[in-house]
């Protein structure tokens, strides 16, 4: 090749953004605020840090004072593992010089660039000044879109309408449990309560939620609760999609060999009508097909990008972002990374984590002035548990396609053969891996 | 005891042999390659630095490493989950992050703070 028509060549990959970019640490300068300390949010405050170097100012704003790990969060249900062990401070980022708020972000306006903080109890408003935003939302609840609750007009229905049943409080009748917490130490009381014999529902949304295999592994894991300790009882998944969403032929396999008989996957199964049992404890419940009663009821309900992301997402109500950068389609200088993103990948926790490093490693070159990776590459994992001991994984390698412009998964992917206690181990042991990566 | 133990044990004779952690050149790593050498970190702790249960990469030999990706790759080794990860990686991919972790520094991981609930 002659050398003329290299450099041609050369300046159409630097126009096309082909050439990798390469970052000193220490270039990037500005003001980076995160909101939103989950795994996808306090990932990116710690990767700004590791690749941008000292002269970034990062800020990290999340309200509530703990993390507690969705991840693992069934195994409080299934019994072998304990809130408090997936519970954690963020204060092992702070020798990073991450400025933590432990406030709400109120508001944010892009034109300025600020977000506007607020405190629980106090009428003080804080402005913080960024260059560059990151929110990291996780996701919200639809109450509107659960059929159950509204009426045939579309319009919501009233009568268990309310936060004794459902909602965000701590310990309503009816919890999601599908934000690790509170609920999840209630939903595991109600189950511990329930007499032998009993019968745990739990309704599964149309996709896209957060974690695909995690309603089957609920299920899984109540089984697993209930074989040791309340053999007679019955777990019926009301599934709205058309099928396992998930590692199908593991998870049934599972429940074929560990609990023979005892959960009922009814596939299309929409609730229809929720109503109190009659003066007894527990709920009738409705779908198109039949009815019945739940002596425990757990509906996981329809989701959306979270709240902090509202006005920046589509009809479904996620976000549109730009693969390369996770810079909002909307709103240009404000990145959405984690569970709130509009795309077919996986709404997992190494997902989520994974989101941000490409996200820091973007926002780190647009602040060094040189153009971010065009064609990012990332592992995505995510793992099941069927018994106290028992896992499984699904495994992908996912990479950007410049024609279509968002993640595919390449080749190779896949899932575990049989879900196995050395997976169980490994399983437990991501856990440990990626909490030391998020948190510290 | 399983196959990994043994693994462990004789792959302690690979660390250190080739690499200077301390001269590691952070600049030459592209961004493209920190992300994807940063998304094996969910298992094998920050820059390959495994809190445990998992293989420690940071400081693997580029020879050694290479080796067992390749060998992953093709199923002659085995896994529960690294071939579905290696599988879908390019030559040049592997042989950049060999490069990349044998340029990490050796360090303890540290666990995050439990908060009582
Ligand atoms: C889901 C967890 C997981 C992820 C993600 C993961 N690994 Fe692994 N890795 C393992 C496990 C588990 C083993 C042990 C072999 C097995 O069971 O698959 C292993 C083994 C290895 C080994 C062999 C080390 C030795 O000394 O035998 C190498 C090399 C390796 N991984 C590299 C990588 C790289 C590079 C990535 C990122 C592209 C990665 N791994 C992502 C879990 C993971």
């Amino acid at each position: 090749m002659q050398r003329r028509e290299f450099l041609k060549l050369m300046s159409a990959a630097i126009a096309a953004g082909m050439l990798p970019t390469t970052v000193k640490a220490g270039q990037a300068r500005g003001r980076v605020v995160i909101v939103g300390g989950g795994y996808a949010g306090a990932t990116a405050a710690k990767y700004l840090r590791l690749w941008g170097g000292e002269k970034l100012e990062i800020s990290l704003v999340e309200e509530s004072h703990t993390f507690i790990s969705c991840p693992l969060s069934n195994l409080v249900l299934g019994g072998s593992k304990k809130i408090g062990e997936l519970t954690f401070g963020r204060n092992g980022l702070d020798h990073y010089g991450i400025r933590r708020y432990e406030h709400t972000a109120s508001f944010i306006n892009p034109e300025q660039r600020i977000v506007m903080l607020t405190k629980a109890g106090t009428s003080l408003m804080m402005p913080l000044q960024y260059d560059r935003l990151i929110i990291a939302p996780g996701i919200d609840f639809v109450w509107d879109r659960y059929p159950a609750l509204r009426d045939a007009a579309g319009n919501p229905l009233t009568p268990l309408r309310d936060a004794e049943h459902f909602g965000e409080s701590p310990q309503p009748r009816i919890p999601h449990a599908w934000k690790a917490g509170a609920q999840t130490v209630a939903l595991r009381r109600q189950l511990e309560a329930m007499p032998d014999g009993g019968t745990f529902v739990m309704s599964v949304p149309k996709m896209p939620y957060r974690c695909p295999p995690g309603p089957y592994e609920r299920a899984s894991q109540v089984a697993f609760y209930f074989s040791r300790h309340k053999p007679k009882s019955k777990v019926i998944v009301l599934d709205e999609n058309p099928d396992i969403v998930s590692k199908k032929a593991l998870f049934l396999r599972a429940w074929n060999e560990l609990y023979p008989g005892m959960i009922d996957y009814r596939p299309n199964n929409v609730v229809t009508e929720i109503r109190e049992n009659g003066g007894q404890d527990g709920f009738r419940v409705k779908t198109e097909f039949d009815e019945l009663s739940a002596d425990v009821l757990n509906v996981i309900p329809p989701q959306c990008a979270g709240d902090l992301a509202q006005g920046m997402d589509n009809v479904d109500g996620w976000c549109e972002v730009d693969f390369m950068t996770y810079e909002s389609k909307v709103v240009p200088g404000v990145h959405i990374i984690g569970d709130a993103v509009s795309s077919a990948l996986p709404k997992s926790a190494h997902m989520a984590s994974s989101q941000a490093k490409v996200a820091a490693a973007a926002i780190v070159a647009l602040l060094s002035d040189a153009p971010p990776d065009p064609q990012p590459v990332f592992a995505n994992t995510c793992y099941s548990f069927v018994s106290d001991k028992l896992a499984m994984h699904v495994a992908n390698v996912y990479r950007y396609d410049a024609q279509k412009k968002i993640m595919l998964p390449a080749e190779g992917g896949g899932v575990s053969d049989r879900a196995s206690e050395q997976e169980s181990d490994y399983a437990q042991w991501w856990a440990k891996n990626i909490w030391s990566d998020v948190l510290t | 005891m399983n196959r990994h133990f043994f693994a462990a044990a004789w792959l302690c004779l690979f660390y250190g042999t080739g690499a200077s952690p301390a001269l590691a050149d952070e600049s030459a790593d592209t961004s493209h390659l920190r992300v994807l050498a940063g998304s094996c970190a969910a298992c094998h702790g920050t820059n390959g630095n495994s809190v445990g249960g998992t293989p420690v990469l940071a400081g693997l030999t580029p020879a050694y490493f290479i080796a067992r990706m390749q060998a992953f790759r093709a199923g002659k080794l085995d896994s529960t989950v690294m071939h579905h990860h290696a599988q879908g990686l390019t030559e040049d991919e592997i042989t950049l992050l060999a490069d990349y972790f044998s340029r990490q520094a050796r360090v303890t991981s540290r666990a995050p703070t439990a908060e009582n609930h």
